[in-house]
């Protein structure tokens, strides 16, 4: 099944994800503690503060540290697909391993 | 639409893992039958294919952003289940690697932005493609309609759990401890921007996507189909 072309589709995306980057704003209800103090709530829910420490990302906001905002969107983006299919292979082929008596079955 | 840690509750966060796990292991016991070797790479390219799209941060209405999701297009060309399993891998690496959507709420993430996209877009999909042949409209009108209305399904939960926060979680006083705004502002302030241009953006990707492959590669999108034929 030829997925060459799909393969290029997908590289051609990330590289063209700065484009994502060109929309001002935050997404409704992602707000860090620092946006929410400045959104003038006059507050920082408790709950939302401490939970809001729980993890820290390796590269969070899809940055990488000492790049550009733009290029570290692009690393972030090909880091983050070749993960997600490498992933994706290893959880797949996890699943759908299959015992010798079926495989005889099947096919 | 992801979640960040400290937007919901703790009972709220096990209460959202609690609704997607069934889906999780029904998934795993799909996947154990239909996924083989020449499947896995489909699973990993569209996994990715909605990790990559979702980096398009799009301007909505009423300043904020949004993003389209590909939860439908996965379903159209995977199947429903392994759509799941596919955005759930990615909404994880969203998570842990990049910070987007909190860890506490991978469950509601899930449940929204994979399970409930997944099965709206399908069956709205399958309803409007019916028994038509993989080289027909019905399949792009299908694929669009049906990932509009998935993405605005997701935005609906996404507001829903945001919104009930402050009404369930707050100090004595009143003042919420978790996301600050209510029923009111959430559900209009979403639906808002996903009714209007992030629902047509995710239309318009998941259309365009499925001509293409109707062109490109009928076989591979009339897998799932021939399959459930079969």
């Amino acid at each position: 099944m030829r997925l060459k072309y799909l393969w290029i589709l997908l590289i051609s995306l990330v590289i063209l994800s700065p484009i994502g980057l060109l929309a001002q704003g935050t997404a409704w209800g992602e707000w860090s503690v620092e946006e929410l103090e400045e959104k003038g709530l006059g507050f920082v829910p408790q709950g939302l503060q401490q939970l809001s420490a729980l993890w820290e990302a390796p590269f969070a906001d899809y940055q990488f540290p000492g790049l550009s905002e733009s290029f570290g969107y692009v690393i972030s983006g090909l880091f983050g697909v070749s993960l997600v299919v490498g992933s994706a292979w290893v959880v797949g082929l996890w699943l759908s391993r299959k015992e010798a008596s079926e495989k005889k079955k099947g096919c | 639409m992801h979640i960040p840690d400290g937007y919901l509750s703790p009972q709220t966060a096990v209460t959202m893992y609690a609704a997607a796990a069934p889906f999780w292991y029904l998934a795993a016991r799909k996947a154990k039958v239909v996924l083989t070797a020449r499947t896995v790479p489909l699973l990993s390219i569209f996994a990715a294919f909605a990790f990559a799209i979702q980096m398009f941060n799009i301007p909505l209405p009423g300043g904020t952003t949004g993003h389209a999701i590909g939860a439908t297009l996965m379903a159209v060309v995977l199947g429903p289940w392994l759509a799941i399993i596919g955005m759930s891998i990615t909404l994880v690496i969203q998570a842990l690697i990049f910070g987007d959507g909190g860890i506490t709420a991978i469950g509601a993430n899930v449940f929204n932005i994979a399970v409930v996209p997944a099965f709206v877009g399908y069956f709205t999909f399958r309803l409007i493609s019916g028994s038509s042949s993989t080289d027909s409209r019905r399949w792009v009108i299908g694929g669009a309609v049906g990932s509009y209305l998935s993405i605005n399904a997701g935005a609906l939960l996404t507001a829903f759990e945001l919104g009930l926060q402050p009404l369930l979680f707050h100090q004595v006083d009143g003042t919420p401890l978790y996301a600050p705004y209510g029923l009111a502002q959430a559900i209009p302030v979403m639906m808002l921007g996903h009714l209007t241009v992030a629902g047509f953006v995710e239309a318009l990707v998941t259309g365009m996507v499925i001509a293409y492959l109707q062109r490109a590669n009928q076989q591979l999108l009339a897998l799932h189909h021939k399959r459930q034929e079969a």
